[in-house]
């Protein structure tokens, strides 16, 4: 009887063996997904609000002055509102952070930094904005574009479609504060290279207008955890202001405190 | 199969095993995110936000 059941049990074994092995790997395969998940939705996050706390700390700039009037807390300086054609920086390298994103409508505590290059790997999923190395630097006549995440790595953009017309969006490089209002937004493919022409909508090939005016535009992904298509948000120059005369009033009026900023990051690092 | 195998190879008591089994997770969960998932993501393109001439 043993001798007889042997060979058909290890037969059984043998195909019991290679399904054991094909569910194991199934799920193997089901627990590296869902640590994948995890890994793209959590810990990228992490990692990446860490890099840019250190990053906003390295770049060490002065702070905007304060002022102490009598009897009275201290209080930042409200900045003039300049209108004439702002100061324009030198090129930053490639991967150089040169400037910092505040946005009101995304919380006062809402401060990024903007590197040079769109690489994704080295600065959209470290450093956090990146600047289309093709395009002007914040205030030249042209248009300012910036790429963002906005699900995962820090998610810099994640409130970009909360954005209204009107919105300030202030970028600061190391001596100057420039102010964009939101004008409108736009849902297109990625392919649509148009909106980060120097005139938005401007075709590639197409002859380029003498320009006369200063946009800023902003690109990240739509719909939110897909690729499929980029939501774009364009706005236009409002004002100019040198950082040692003070911080722009819209910044104070939403409680976007500067100074309060380095000294946290000081306490992180 | 695979994992009974490795239960079979691992050494000492029960309760060696299971913190010998949790070891080797942990180590690959941290394999995989440092390394693993960086690597992958470049082919699970749900995160680009760029306007490219080429589709990626």
């Amino acid at each position: 009887m043993r001798h007889a059941s042997r060979p058909a049990a290890r037969r059984g074994g043998a195909f019991g063996a290679v399904v054991g092995v094909i569910g194991e790997l199934l799920i193997t395969a089901g627990v590296f997904l869902g640590l994948f998940v995890v890994w793209q939705l959590w810990w990228t996050d992490v990692q990446a609000e860490r890099i840019h706390t250190q990053v906003l700390a390295d770049l060490d700039w002065t702070e905007p002055p304060l002022e102490v009037p009598d009897n009275e807390l201290e209080g930042p300086v409200v900045a003039p509102e300049y209108r004439d054609d702002p100061p324009i920086m030198d090129a930053p390298d490639y991967a150089e952070v040169f400037a910092q994103f505040y946005v009101p409508r995304w919380g006062a505590d809402y401060v990024e930094p903007v590197a040079e290059g769109i690489d994704k790997a080295e600065i959209l999923d470290r450093l956090g904005i990146g600047h289309y190395p093709d395009t002007v630097l914040p205030g030249d006549l042209g248009n300012f574009s910036v790429a963002g995440h906005r699900t995962t790595y820090g998610r810099p953009f994640h409130g970009v479609a909360d954005l209204q017309e009107g919105d300030p969006i202030v970028v600061r490089t190391e001596d100057t504060w420039y102010v964009y209002r939101v004008t409108e937004h736009e849902i297109v493919w990625p392919q649509q290279v148009e909106v980060v022409s120097p005139v938005p909508g401007l075709m590639p090939g197409e002859p380029v207008p003498e320009l006369t005016e200063r946009f800023i535009t902003l690109t990240a992904c739509h719909p939110m955890y897909s690729a499929a298509q980029r939501y774009i948000v364009h706005g236009e120059f409002d004002y100019w202001a040198p950082v040692d005369e003070g911080t722009p009033a819209e910044l104070i009026d939403a409680g976007v405190e500067i100074q309060a900023l380095a000294d946290h990051d000081a306490g992180v690092r | 199969m695979m994992y009974g195998l490795l239960w079979h190879a691992l050494p000492g008591p029960v309760w060696l095993r299971v913190l010998l089994v949790l070891i080797l997770f942990v180590a690959a969960v941290w394999v995989c995110f440092e390394w693993v998932f960086p690597w992958f993501s470049e082919y699970v393109p749900i995160n680009d936000n760029t306007v490219e001439a080429h589709a990626p």
